[in-house]
């Protein structure tokens, strides 16, 4: 059992939870993930470390309840435990001092981000750091991603908050300047953004690198249902990934893959909602 | 009760038929399709044994179970005899009653096998194990072993490494098994389904280790939260059993499309996270009317059986070979084929064909014809030209091995591999690093529940010895 020590909602429907699992957190480094199972009979749900302290003994999950199981999740509250927690897995990002550096977090992706950022700028990095997503309320981590950054900032699709728009226009004007023009781009978010920001950078030969989220079980290699193309050979991103380089990936199909079980996951959640409704009815 | 029959007598009884769930009864359910022996059929089974002075069956099997002497312990019915014997030789008899391929070890040196059927030995296995679960208040006590004060981590809690922990825990040793997933048996419990092994198997299997003072230790991965190094100083030894596991791919154009699985993905759904078995499953697998499984090994039927127990109507089995070359169990092969699955022999897969959504529909194949040996000494299958045919298909399953997993090796660089990737071990299982020792699918890449216990079992003593050095 991994005790759960905080459980703080940072916007709607995204929680911050620290969990107490002291192997992982020495052994963790930025770009791991581990495959949560909250308990028997749930699915395996691969979650990004979001931070970690060796000395405590605890990692920082940022995570986003999106589907059945992840609403699960997030409904334990500090005091309770989580049954499983495996990692840290996957390659750890590739920190160097690159010079400049644009970090692009789109929704929960964003998430995922906080970590790179962290090393980055820890590498001694020089850090623009756009973050977007659909309003206001899904902007998420800003105080945190803010003072890591030499230049912060927000886009949200309503105007909300920040510039009104996509996060690949300030993305855009940046490349296109050839002082601001960064030495590596790291994007986070959702498979259309990421494959905008590919494309975006891919004229400018700027090094890009890119986090996959595919569907996943055991996250150590065995299963390959994380696999993806990448430069037109089978990768899996549990163990060769999660992180690749933007001008290789196969993003398509990646997306494609993503939605194996959108029937099986619509089913499950009209299912959650009615008991939830039951749960609260009197 | 005496075990006096003169060898006439033995000879005349017939091996007897194991019960079987009717097929059209259990292709709709994953209950186990072996019901096992009734006492009496146990009784008569064992009483054809000769108890030969050569001992052959013994000579055949990987872990060398007392084979003569537990049979006859059971012919007089000393059940708890028969047990302690059993269970001193063999960590997971339950196990290997279900799953070993008894026709091509054991049974197959069987003395009466020369002129008519051996003695069914892999059903008295089962039959002796299944019984010593079922009355433990009956079974002879297992002396506790004093402490030895050394310790030794076994990496995987799959066949080889519940093996090895039990024969150095009975030395004394203190032994922590540590498991990448989050539930114990490795490949026992997400690879083989509940109709050949029931889960509850398992449980019981391992909590005879847990008895005898094994730790367990689930989601811990070697090579990612601890490292082999780590391992070495934290234990006087260390055993890596940590299975093959990475999915051979079929390089044939549409192996991305929806409903393409690799065997262990859709093993594991099913097997390890109860998809399709359980209502309340979270964890959803694709179900379709027609199932192409690509392979002739025990995994491909594991997978064609399973597909059909999930709904399949037509669930295939698509080999290049023919069918006296499957490497398959008789028995699964002969199972499978009861309860509807198709043989389509001797095609090999060209292409996965998607639907305009990229949703498999189709498997274009073409026909093979067997040609001259090869390395293996199998015939090699030629293409002919000018076959091409398309079977419609809504899942494709890959079934056709799986490699070294670099997971662990990659955490430390000291260890010897081969060119594939297998960690290189001695017949004792000594690797290149003093105090680490290796078997099962990472040294073999993949074979059977058996030989990696038969691995499991040879590294125990071996490092037994190097504890006592």
């Amino acid at each position: 059992m991994f005790p759960v020590l905080l459980n703080e909602i940072l916007a709607e429907n995204l929680h911050k939870m620290v969990v107490s699992a002291p192997r992982i957190a020495r052994a963790r480094k930025p770009g791991q993930f581990v495959i949560v199972r909250l308990d028997q009979g749930e699915e395996r749900i691969p979650l990004t470390i979001g931070d970690s302290d060796a000395e405590s003994g605890t990692i920082t999950l940022f995570i986003q309840a999106v589907g059945a199981s992840t609403r699960r999740i997030v409904n334990t509250p500090a005091g309770g435990a989580l049954r499983d927690v495996a990692g840290p897995l996957g390659k750890p990002t590739h920190i160097e001092n690159f010079g400049r550096v644009v970090c692009v977090g789109g929704g929960v992706g964003t998430a995922v981000l906080f970590p790179l950022v962290k090393a980055l700028a820890a590498a001694d990095n020089r850090i623009t750091t756009i973050v977007g997503g659909r309003s206001s309320h899904y902007i998420i981590l800003a105080d945190e991603l803010a003072p890591l950054s030499e230049k912060f900032l927000v886009t949200t699709e309503d105007g909300s908050i920040g510039i009104k728009g996509f996060v690949t226009a300030p993305l855009a004007e940046i490349l296109a300047d050839r002082h601001r023009r960064p030495q590596a781009v790291f994007a986070v978010g959702p498979v259309p953004m990421m494959k905008a920001v590919a494309e975006l950078t891919r004229p400018y030969k700027v090094e890009t690198v890119v986090s996959l989220n595919p569907i996943m079980i055991d996250g150590t290699g065995m299963c390959g249902g994380c696999r993806v193309q990448i430069g037109g050979e089978t990768k899996f991103a549990c163990v060769d990934g999660p992180e690749f380089d933007a001008h290789l990936v196969d993003f398509d199909g990646l997306s494609d893959r993503l939605t194996s079980y959108r029937k099986e996951e619509a089913a499950r959640h009209a299912e959650t909602d009615c008991k939830l409704g039951r749960e609260v009815a009197p | 009760m005496k075990n006096d029959l003169t060898p006439k007598e033995r000879l005349a009884i017939e091996r007897t038929d194991m019960p079987e769930l009717p097929a059209n009864v259990r292709s709709g359910n994953f209950e186990e399709v072996n019901l096992g022996l009734t006492d009496e059929q146990a009784l008569t089974e064992a009483r054809r044994c000769l108890t030969c002075k050569s001992r052959a069956c013994v000579a055949g099997c990987p872990v060398a179970v007392s084979i003569p002497e537990f049979i006859d312990a059971l012919a007089r019915l000393d059940l708890p005899l028969a047990a302690r014997i059993l269970r001193g030789d063999n960590a997971l008899p339950a196990v290997c009653g279900r799953v070993c391929p008894q026709e091509t070890q054991c049974e197959a040196q069987c003395v009466r096998g020369i002129k008519g059927d051996a003695v069914a030995i892999g059903y008295l296995e089962r039959y002796v194990a299944d019984w010593a679960m079922g009355h433990p208040g009956e079974l002879i006590k297992e002396p506790v072993p004093a402490p030895s004060g050394r310790s030794v981590a076994v990496v995987g809690c799959g066949p080889a490494g519940l093996t090895a922990a039990g024969e150095l825990a009975r030395q004394g040793h203190a032994v922590t098994i540590f498991e990448a997933l989050h539930d114990t048996g490795g490949v026992l419990r997400y690879g083989i389904p509940e109709f050949r092994l029931p889960k509850e198997i398992i449980d019981q299997e391992v909590a005879l280790l847990t008895g005898l003072g094994v730790q367990i230790e689930c989601n811990v991965i070697i090579g990612k939260t601890l490292t082999i190094p780590e391992l070495r100083e934290q234990f006087d030894a260390v055993f890596i059993a940590n299975g093959a596991g990475l999915p051979t791919m079929l390089n044939i154009p549409g192996e991305n499309l929806k409903g393409v699985y690799a065997a262990n993905e859709f093993l594991t759904r099913v097997n390890l996270m109860e998809a399709g078995r359980r209502e309340d499953s979270n964890t959803p697998v694709i179900k379709r009317r027609e199932v192409a499984v690509i392979g002739g090994g025990n995994t491909a039927m594991d997978c064609v059986r399973t597909a059909r127990r999930l709904g399949a109507e037509r669930a295939m089995i698509l080999y290049r070979r023919g069918e006296a070359e499957m490497p398959a169990r008789v028995e699964e092969i002969k199972h499978a084929k009861e309860e509807g699955v198709e043989f389509i022999m001797l095609t090999a897969p060209l292409e996965i064909v998607g639907s305009e959504d990229r949703w498999v529909s189709a498997l274009r194949c073409v026909r093979m014809e067997l040609g001259q040996p090869d390395d293996s000494g199998r015939r090699r299958p030629m293409p002919i030209h000018g076959s091409e045919f398309e079977i419609p298909a809504g899942v494709v399953i890959n079934a056709v091995g799986t490699g070294a997993n670099p997971l662990l090796t990659a955490s430390a660089p000291d260890l010897k591999l081969n060119k594939w990737g297998n960690i290189v071990a001695d017949g004792t299982g000594a690797t290149s690093i003093p105090g680490v020792f290796a078997g099962g699918d990472i040294v073999r890449g993949g074979a059977t529940v058996i030989l990696a216990m038969g691995d499991g079992k040879s590294a125990a003593a071996a490092i037994n010895q190097y504890l006592k050095r």
